[in-house]
C-alpha cells in the first residue's frame, strides 16, 4: 500500500508569480572555456603565421594555377573516365560489403539486441574506433598491407563504412517500439526470428536512407583516397598536380563534381521514395 | 485440473514491489475477468505468465509447465502454448496483416522465420492463417499495411495472430482499453465468442466493470500487487468491484475520462 498512500493530494504550494531574469547568471564552466578558447585560438593564428601579406600571395598563386588550367585538357578523357568508373567500383563494392557487416555490427551494439553487456561495450568500442580513424589512414594502412591499388581503397572504405552505418544502424533499433517484440517473443520465437521479424520491418526503409547516405559519402572519399595510392582518380588527380598540368587537373577536379553531384541527386530522389 | 496455477509470486522493479504474493489458480476452459487500477500489477501478473516477466520469487505454472523457471528453448516451446493479447496489439508495422499473422506460427515452425514469410511459408500454413483472418472477419484486408487499419481492426489482427499459434491458454491484457466503447465490445465478444469455440482457458485484464460481469465467468480483483477479490462462480456485485478502485483514484490523476468517470459512477 505504500506507494499507493505516497500517491495522496499534493497540497498546493505559495508560488512565486514574478517571471524570470531576463538573463541568466553565465556558469562557471564558461568563464572557464572562454578564455581558454581565445587564448588557443589566438596562438593558433600566430603559430601558423597566418598573415595579410601571406594570404595575398596565396591568392595571386591560386590565380595563376586558374590561368594556366584553363582551357581544360580534354585529350585524355578516356583515361580520365577508366579512372572514375574506377573510382565509383570502389566506393560501391566497399560500402556493399561495409553494410552488408554493419548490420551484424549494429545489432550485436544496440542495447536491445546485444546478447550481453559486454559483447555491447566491445563492439560499440570496435565501431568507433573504426569511425574515428579517418579513412585516409585506413587506406595508408591497407597500402602497406595489400599494396597499391583499388583494394587497398575497398578495404578503407569498408572500415569507414561500418563506423558510420553501424552507429547509425545500432541508433535506430534502439529506438524500434518493443510492442511488436515482445509480441514475437510471446510466440516463443527465437532470438533470431524476433529481429528478422519485428526489428528489421521497422528498421529497414531506415537503413537503406543511411546506405544511400554511406555511398555518397564513399564516393567521396574513394576520390581522396587515390592520394595516397588506394586507386581510381585521386592517384590521376595527384600525377597531374605533380607533373604541374593544371589543366588535366582541372578536368580531373570537374569530371569529379559531376559525378558526385549526379550521384548526390540520385541517391537523395531514392531517400524520397524510400521513407 | 487447473491449467493455471500460481502460487506465492513475487516481483519487484527496483524499489517497486509489485505482486506482493499471488495465489491464483484458474480451471481448464474457465474464462477469468482480473480487475485493478493501474498500478495494481495486473499487467505484471499477466507478462509473468507467458515468462515476459520473471519472477523474483514464487511459481508460475501454465498447463503444467513451469513457466517461472524455465528458460532458453524449454521456455520458448512452452511459450507456444500461451497466447497474448496485448492492449497495444503490437502489430509489426511496414508488413502485410497476412504477415503479421503468420507472424503466430514463428514459434512452431522448424525452419524458422523464413518459414513464416508469406513468400516461404508452405501452402497448409499460409491457407491456416487466411482462416484465421477470415474468422476475425478480415479476409479482405490481408495484403494491406496493418497500419491503415482502425484499431480495432488491428485487435482483431492480433487475435489472428494467436489464433493461427492455437494456444491453450490466453492471457489478454487490457485488449479493448485503447479501443472506443463500441470497437471494444465488437472485440470483446469476438475474443470471447472464439475461446469458447477452442475451449480455451483465459485470463483477461478489464477496466470496464460492466464488461466483466458480462464475460467473465468468474472476477479476480486486485489491489496493491495482492488478489483482493475472488467471485468464485457467484455473481461478482458491482460495489465490490468499484472497492478495488477506492483510494486510488484521484481527481487530478491523470486516467482518461471515461475510466474516472466509470469508477465515480459505481463508487
Amino acid at each position: 500500500m505504500n506507494e499507493l498512500q505516497g500517491m495522496s493530494d499534493p497540497k498546493p504550494m505559495a508560488t512565486d508569480t514574478t517571471p524570470p531574469q531576463r538573463f541568466r547568471r553565465p556558469s562557471p564552466l564558461l568563464w572557464v572555456v572562454v578564455p581558454v578558447f581565445l587564448v588557443l585560438l589566438i596562438q593558433g593564428v600566430l603559430v601558423m603565421e597566418i598573415t595579410p601579406t601571406r594570404l595575398a600571395s596565396g591568392a595571386v598563386n591560386l590565380m595563376h594555377f586558374i590561368g594556366r588550367a584553363f582551357p581544360p585538357y580534354l585529350s585524355d578523357l578516356d583515361v580520365i573516365g577508366w579512372a572514375m568508373l574506377e573510382t565509383l567500383y570502389i566506393a560501391l563494392v566497399g560500402v556493399t560489403a561495409g553494410v552488408v557487416l554493419s548490420v551484424p555490427f549494429a545489432f550485436l551494439a544496440a542495447r536491445n539486441t546485444a546478447p550481453h553487456v559486454s559483447v555491447r561495450v566491445v563492439t560499440r568500442f570496435l565501431i568507433a574506433a573504426m569511425r574515428t580513424i579517418p579513412d585516409l589512414v585506413w587506406a595508408l594502412i591497407f597500402v602497406v598491407s595489400v599494396g597499391l591499388g583499388p583494394l587497398a581503397g575497398v578495404l578503407a572504405i569498408v572500415m569507414d563504412t561500418i563506423g558510420f552505418a553501424a552507429r547509425f544502424f545500432s541508433e535506430r533499433i534502439e529506438e524500434v517500439h518493443p510492442g511488436p517484440s515482445e509480441a514475437l517473443t510471446s510466440t516463443g520465437a527465437g532470438r533470431l526470428s524476433v529481429i528478422g521479424g519485428a526489428i528489421m520491418p521497422e528498421t529497414l526503409a531506415s537503413m537503406t536512407a543511411t546506405s544511400l547516405f554511406s555511398v555518397e559519402k564513399a564516393l567521396r572519399s574513394a576520390v581522396t583516397l587515390g592520394l595516397v595510392g588506394a586507386g581510381g582518380i585521386g592517384v590521376e588527380l595527384a600525377a597531374a598536380m605533380r607533373l604541374f598540368n593544371y589543366d588535366e587537373a582541372l578536368t580531373i577536379i570537374l569530371a569529379i563534381l559531376i559525378c558526385v553531384l549526379g550521384f548526390e541527386q540520385l541517391s537523395s530522389a531514392i531517400r524520397k521514395r524510400v521513407i | 485440473m487447473s491449467a493455471i496455477r500460481v502460487s506465492e509470486l513475487h516481483k519487484s522493479f527496483g524499489d517497486l514491489h509489485v505482486l506482493r504474493g499471488i495465489e491464483l489458480e484458474i480451471r481448464s476452459g474457465e474464462f477469468v475477468v482480473l480487475l485493478g487500477a493501474n498500478g495494481c500489477g495486473k499487467s505484471t501478473l499477466i507478462r509473468c505468465l507467458n515468462g515476459l516477466a520473471q519472477p523474483d520469487r514464487g511459481a508460475v505454472e501454465v498447463d503444467g509447465l513451469d513457466i517461472g523457471r524455465a528458460r532458453g528453448r524449454s521456455l520458448s516451446r512452452a511459450r507456444r502454448q500461451i497466447g497474448v493479447v496485448f492492449q497495444h496489439f503490437n502489430l509489426v508495422p511496414n508488413v502485410s496483416v497476412f504477415q503479421n499473422v503468420l507472424y503466430g506460427a514463428l514459434g512452431q515452425q522448424p525452419g524458422g522465420l523464413a518459414r513464416t514469410l508469406p513468400a516461404f511459408a508452405p501452402g497448409n500454413l499460409r491457407n491456416r492463417a487466411m482462416a484465421c483472418l477470415e474468422r476475425v472477419g478480415l479476409a479482405e484486408h490481408a495484403s494491406q499495411d496493418c497500419r491503415r487499419l482502425s484499431g480495432g481492426q488491428q485487435q482483431r489482427v492480433a487475435i489472428a495472430r494467436t489464433l493461427l499459434q492455437d494456444p491453450q491458454v490466453l492471457v489478454a491484457d487490457e485488449p479493448v482499453a485503447s479501443l472506443d466503447p463500441r470497437a471494444g465490445r465488437a472485440v470483446m465478444e469476438l475474443l470471447v465468442e472464439i475461446v469458447r469455440e477452442r475451449g480455451m482457458t483465459v485470463l483477461c485484464s478489464l477496466h470496464q466493470l460492466e464488461l466483466a460481469s458480462e464475460y467473465g465467468d468468474r472476477v479476480v480483483g486486485m489491489k496493491a500487487g495482492r488478489i483482493e477479490l475472488d467471485s468464485g462462480r457467484n455473481p461478482v456485485g458491482k460495489s465490490a468491484m468499484a472497492a478495488l478502485y477506492q483510494g486510488v483514484v484521484r481527481v487530478d490523476d491523470a486516467l482518461p475520462e471515461d475510466r474516472t468517470h466509470a469508477v465515480a459512477q459505481s463508487a
